[in-house]
């Protein structure tokens, strides 16, 4: 990505590391319009944290930013799933759910006595068993996508609530809290340390291995074939079929482990844990710049739309003047502004 | 008991009179499905279609009744959602069209001087219609002039939507008291719920807009073939724009029913899920995903399918929040149904399918 | 590449396929030797694209062998064609315009490395690749949609390169591309074909069929008609074979109508000056009369549909005026053109035709509905009489208004349109082949139609890929050929098919048009 086009305005102040990166991300901006949204949900991002810290302070420092990380580790695990299934232009409703039947589960297995790593690999394989429903469905019984993962959603649902519709709390000394525990890396003046999660460690390796999936193999590449047309996918010869089954199967899993780690976190597993939550990796995934009709994205980017959206909770809480119930319509207003800027974006390319 | 005897005969002869025209009908299976879960209710409860005249309270009691009342909502929601279906559109926002509709009517019978007056209650199932009316003209205008895809635009205003309920009641679950208003949902005329006389009303006189004006014509001509219905000088943006409209409108009067009852707005949970409920009252009434022909009685039948559905679970003891499940088995189903008949097509006619891309996507729905 | 230099690469021997109640392919041989450009010709519905799809594996065959390189061989994908080494570019570009350059050159053949794929390396192969086809400026890295759709066709021809291809199917590539990037793209094919691959041509462009070709095969109908080297085959010989008649009964079947039905004096139905879009129909003027037929002769691809397009609203002209008796109108929708008087039925009959799961009543009563609105629904009584009427009149079998249409045969499909657009009483009926594919029974009861709607008066604009029909019902001809008007005909004995091809195959593209008024070939 660093190679200097000749057509790049030269920086001639700038050193010359800074004038390489500088003229990456113009070069990429101009070749390929659709890293547009990405890049304004970082802005987006940027100014939301000077602006908290300006207007209320206390933003930038390690407790603020670490427990934004560990409070959404779990929608960014999700929403790395939800990416790459958007990116072949379907979707998947079903997570949310996912992770109330696998935490419902997990927790009664291990209270009941199962070797509670045994429960953790339950819990992850729920989700992928949903996923292999739904990528099943939709491939070989040409089952919408949304039709496919809703019904798995009200399964999922459904046999949560079957299993318990109480909080199911999770044994005090159960090792499971482990991954939930903080772990203080920096030791900061008074409550301000810099803290981590097996979670956000989980998810951060998640994404790594997202990031490799989509832009280093040839599945990943597929992926991005299927969405940008799958007609011509399947006339190159790409396994199109194949692709999109592990994709949701992915996509299931990941919400499994979302399960795991915010039931480590939270503690309890209950059949209504996880409502909407396919909402907000749906918005996270959009506002970090996937394209909802497919073939565009990055799994970084709705990295980005996770934290904007958790950021946002957080600045709405710190301010105090918003009031709370204005939090879903502010979410789904920035949601349609993004969508109204993808169809800008989609419609200039076309010209 | 002689009354259970001579229900049972009737909907015996009724069942056993029509079975035939049924079963050419595509909603045939519904009512199959409809008729086993009662059967299952039989077997636990002897009575459980019995229908008794309260003297005391002046109205009509029993388990039909209640499936009727629990199905006003579902129907007009999916009757809604099947004119936006035969459109090839979808509306995933009439569960929060419902909230925010209930909730505008909640809100103003609460600050209102006079919430018991009929004038009242008038406006405020108004406001409630507007508010419906306003989202689905959202919806509507973003699907055709803006060029969103409908599952794009309504997911959003499924969110806001709920977001907007939220802003109206500053977040609360508002009740109010209203002897009209609340008369709408849980009166009765001659003993028999209101609701149900109004549900049937709304959808008897959209069934006879729809078919006696043209518009069920150029809707189907829309959803079957756009590109033919343009050439014949059919424009659509009306067409849509009125579709998602009344989807809305009708999601709204499906939300004063639902606040009615209770008298409460609950901003989380009125109307929660209730697109996938209309989506699936659509399906089992034999209306394709994809678009085109489409059964308004169809959507009736799956409607009480699911009212039905809902209330056996609760029935036979079993928690309502694992209802879901049912419903997933009733949609896997139907899928599986749907798509084998497709892949019996493929083995008979082996090139059928893609020889002719006018069938390809109808093949592809089997939703 | 080449396993045996004098065997052919395909062969194909007795191929047929079938569809429900249509025998597209009917006992066809091709074959294609290595090194050569071999093109395709036939009219609509010759089978062109069946013989294609069975090669590249979209359709299985009912009955016949192909042979690839010596072996038989049995595709059930199009993936088995592309490992057989079988390659296609198609009309529409089918890539992904999402993704780089490189990319869509390379998908699914990326360089792999330790770390997964290796972009520098696949960018590095790409690019090679595009060298070694001329393409060696273009970067790899930006995205194909910064692509013109010319360069987008020599794109995906590099694609069929990456996987060593020795069979290249070129179905219609040049149809959207000007006389430029054409010739950019013949300069790539030629220099494909001299490395030894095999190339299977379609195009409906004669000029381009005869810079570009070694030999061809004819088919018609689902037919094999021949195969022949094109050098040897004069242009009037191909036409009449490709449309089925003898170049000497060519030359009797004249035209029976008489000759200019129209008053001198008398202002135009339609008078349109200039008219045209760019990329589908250049500017071209034309006239037409109350109680005329005006036929549009020319190949399939000539521009005679775009044109009647403009003329209907269907597509919006870019440049031109129209005037309906002496007023100018403006036609950007069909609507606009329903209201206008004038009524189009498309070529297209199954995708901008017929709505099939709807019943005959309502497919007749769809315009003049849509004319109303519908919030004014027709009358039962009146729809029942205008289905009354054309069902009768029109002679729709089965006589069923209930029937969905879907369950029609083409010729009956064809009459219900028919009826739909006569039932909003234009003042001018464009019919864009309305006897294509439908038996002779049905044929000649809409040709009888129309000639009786041009008595009463109404101006009918008649295009079909049969000339000998639209010599023997029009009064007045335009020919056209690449998208524009070279030449107009009024009716008369002299003016045979056999002028129309001549006309056709001795016109050099870039000439300018020729005088409309009064046909100069006819003096």
């Amino acid at each position: 990505m660093s190679t200097v086009t000749p057509d790049a305005p030269a920086v001639a102040t700038t050193p010359k590391a800074t004038q390489t990166w500088w003229r990456g991300v113009v070069r990429t901006l101009t070749t390929n319009p659709s890293t547009l949204p990405t890049l304004a949900s970082l802005v987006i991002f940027v100014g939301m944290l000077i602006y908290g810290e300006l207007a209320y302070g206390k933003i930038l420092q390690y407790s603020t930013i670490s427990n934004l990380f560990i409070n959404n580790a779990h929608i960014i695990i999700i929403a790395a799933g939800m990416t790459m299934v958007i990116v072949t232009g379907g979707i998947d409703l079903s997570v949310g759910a996912i992770v109330a039947l696998s935490s419902v589960a997990g927790v009664m297995l291990a209270n009941a006595g199962l070797n509670p790593w045994l429960a953790v690999g339950v819990m992850v394989l729920i989700g992928s068993v949903f996923g292999l429903f739904s990528g099943v469905l939709i491939q070989y019984f040409n089952v919408q996508p949304f039709i496919a993962t809703l019904s798995a959603m009200f399964l999922a649902r459904g046999l949560a609530a079957i299993l318990s519709t109480d909080a199911e709390k999770l044994d005090k000394d159960s090792p499971i809290r482990l991954l939930g525990a903080k772990i203080k890396l920096i030791d900061g003046p008074k409550v301000n340390d810099l803290e981590i999660t097996a979670g956000v460690i989980l998810a951060f390796l998640v994404i790594v291995l997202a990031f490799y999936l989509m832009h280093r193999t040839r599945t990943g590449r597929t992926a991005y074939a299927i969405g940008g047309s799958e007609p011509s996918a399947i006339l190159m010869g790409l396994p199109v079929h194949r692709t999109k089954l592990w994709l949701y199967v992915i996509s299931g899993t990941l919400a499994g482990m979302a399960a795991v780690v915010y039931t480590a976190r939270i503690g309890v597993g209950q059949n209504i844990t996880g409502d909407g939550w396919e909402m907000q990796a749906i918005a996270a995934t959009v506002i970090g710049g996937t394209l909802l009709t497919g073939g565009a994205g990055y799994v970084l980017g709705s990295v980005v739309g996770s934290l904007v959206l958790g950021l946002m909770i957080v600045l709405i809480t710190r301010d105090g003047t918003v009031p709370p119930e204005w939090t879903t319509i502010i979410t789904g207003g920035i949601l349609l502004a993004f969508v109204l800027l993808q169809r800008a974006v989609t419609a200039a390319r076309r010209n | 008991m002689s009354l259970i005897v001579g229900i049972v005969a009737f909907v015996g002869f009724l069942v056993a009179g029509i079975v035939y025209k049924l079963y050419r009908s595509q909603w045939f299976w519904g009512i199959v499905a409809i008729i086993l879960l009662l059967s299952a209710n039989l077997i636990k409860d002897p009575g459980y279609l019995s229908i008794t005249y309260s003297e005391a309270t002046g109205r009509l009691v029993g388990n039909l009744v209640d499936i009727l009342r629990w199905s006003a909502p579902i129907m007009l929601i999916a009757v809604g959602m099947v004119l936006v279906i035969a459109t090839r559109g979808i509306d995933l926002s009439v569960g929060s069209s419902m909230v925010a509709g209930g909730a505008a009517a909640m809100q103003f019978l609460s600050v209102v001087k006079t919430p018991d007056s009929v004038s009242g209650a008038a406006i405020a199932v108004l406001l409630a219609i507007l508010t419906g009316a306003a989202i689905g003209a959202i919806n509507g205008l973003l699907v055709t002039y803006v060029g969103l895809q409908p599952f794009i635009t309504t997911l959003v205003m499924m969110m806001a939507g709920r977001g907007i309920a939220k802003v109206i009641t500053g977040g609360q679950n508002t009740a109010a008291d209203s002897a009209p208003f609340k008369w709408l949902v849980n009166g009765t005329v001659l003993g028999f719920p209101v609701v149900i006389l109004i549900a049937l009303a709304i959808v008897t006189a959209l069934a006879l807009f729809v078919r006696r004006t043209a518009f069920g014509l150029v809707v189907e001509s829309v959803g079957i073939n756009p590109s033919a219905s343009w050439m014949a000088g059919i424009r659509p943006n009306g067409i849509l724009l009125t579709v998602y409209i009344l989807s809305g409108v009708l999601a709204a009067i499906g939300g004063v029913f639902a606040v009615g009852s209770v008298m409460v707005v609950d901003i989380s949970g009125t109307g929660y899920q209730s697109e996938l409920d209309a989506i699936l009252a659509v399906v089992v009434g034999g209306t394709s995903l994809a678009g085109g022909k489409f059964s308004i009685r169809g959507a009736v039948v799956g409607a009480l399918l699911i009212a039905t559905l809902d209330k056996t679970v609760l029935f036979l003891g079993i928690s309502g929040a694992a209802t879901p499940a049912f419903k997933a088995v009733v949609i896997v189903l139907l899928c599986l149904l749907q798509s084998q008949r497709v892949r019996n097509l493929f083995t008979q006619r082996r090139a059928a399918a893609t020889a002719d891309p006018a069938a390809a996507p109808k093949a592809s729905v089997a939703a | 590449m080449i396993e045996d230099a004098n065997g052919p690469v395909v062969e194909m021997r007795g191929i047929s396929i079938s569809f429900p109640g249509v025998k597209a392919l009917d006992n066809v041989d091709f074959r294609l030797l290595p090194g050569e450009v071999h093109t395709l010709m036939g009219e609509n519905g010759a089978g062109k694209s069946t013989l294609i799809k069975a090669l590249t594996g979209v359709y299985r065959i009912d009955s016949g062998t192909i042979v690839v390189n010596g072996a038989e061989v049995q595709f059930h994908g199009t993936a088995d064609a592309q490992r057989a080494g079988i390659s296609t570019v198609y009309q529409e570009v089918n890539l992904c315009t999402n993704l780089s350059i490189g990319e869509n050159v390379m998908l699914g053949h990326e360089v792999r490395g330790a770390l997964g794929v290796n972009w520098k390396a696949t960018h590095a192969a790409a690019a090679e690749v595009l060298a070694g086809m001329g393409l060696g400026d273009l970067d790899t890295r930006k995205p194909l949609s910064t692509l013109s759709i010319a360069m987008q066709q020599l794109v995906a021809l590099s694609r069929a390169m990456v996987i060593d291809s020795t069979v290249l199917i070129l179905d219609e590539p040049t149809s959207s591309l000007d006389a430029h990037e054409v010739e950019a793209l013949f300069g790539v094919i030629r220099r494909l074909r001299d490395s030894g691959v095999a190339i299977l041509f379609v195009s409906h462009f004669l000029d381009q069929v005869y810079a570009i070709s070694d030999r061809l095969t004819v088919l018609r109908n689902g037919q094999y008609i021949g195969e022949y080297p094109t050098a040897e085959l004069p242009r009037n010989e191909l036409i009449s074979l490709m449309i089925g008649k003898d170049l000497e009964a060519l030359a009797e079947l004249g035209s029976n109508r008489r000759s200019a039905r129209r008053s001198e004096d008398a202002v135009p139905l339609l008078s349109a000056r200039g008219i045209g879009k760019r990329g589908s129909v250049r500017p071209t003027d034309l006239d037409i009369h109350a109680g005329e037929i005006l036929g549009f002769a020319g190949l399939l691809g000539s521009g005679r549909t775009e044109l009647a397009r403009l003329l209907y609203g269907a597509d919006k002209a870019d440049s031109g005026t129209i005037e309906i008796k002496g007023k100018p109108v403006s036609l950007h929708s069909p609507i606009s053109g329903l209201t206008t008087g004038i009524a189009y039925s498309t070529e297209n009959r199954r995708d901008e035709g017929i709505v099939g799961d709807l019943s005959v009543q309502e497919n007749l009563i769809l315009a003049v509905q849509a004319e109303r609105g519908w919030l004014r629904p027709l009358p039962s009584r009146q729809a029942g009489e205008i289905v009354g009427k054309y069902v009768a009149e029109l002679n729709v079998r089965p006589p069923d208004p209930d029937r969905l249409v879907k369950n029609l045969s083409g010729g009956n499909q064809q009459k219900v349109l028919l009826g739909r657009w006569l039932a909003t009483h234009p003042e001018l009926l464009i019919l864009d082949e309305p006897t294509r594919g439908i038996d002779v029974g049905a044929k000649a009861e809409i040709q009888e139609s129309v000639a009786q709607l041009a008595e009463a008066g109404t101006a009918v604009i008649f295009i079909s890929s049969e000339l000998e029909e639209v010599v023997r019902m029009c009064d007045r001809i335009i020919v056209m050929k690449d998208r524009e008007k070279i030449a107009e005909f009024d009716a008369g004995p002299e003016v045979t098919v056999e002028l129309i091809v001549d006309t056709i195959a001795s016109h050099q593209a870039g000439d300018p048009a020729q005088p409309s008024e009064e046909g100069g070939a006819v003096a």
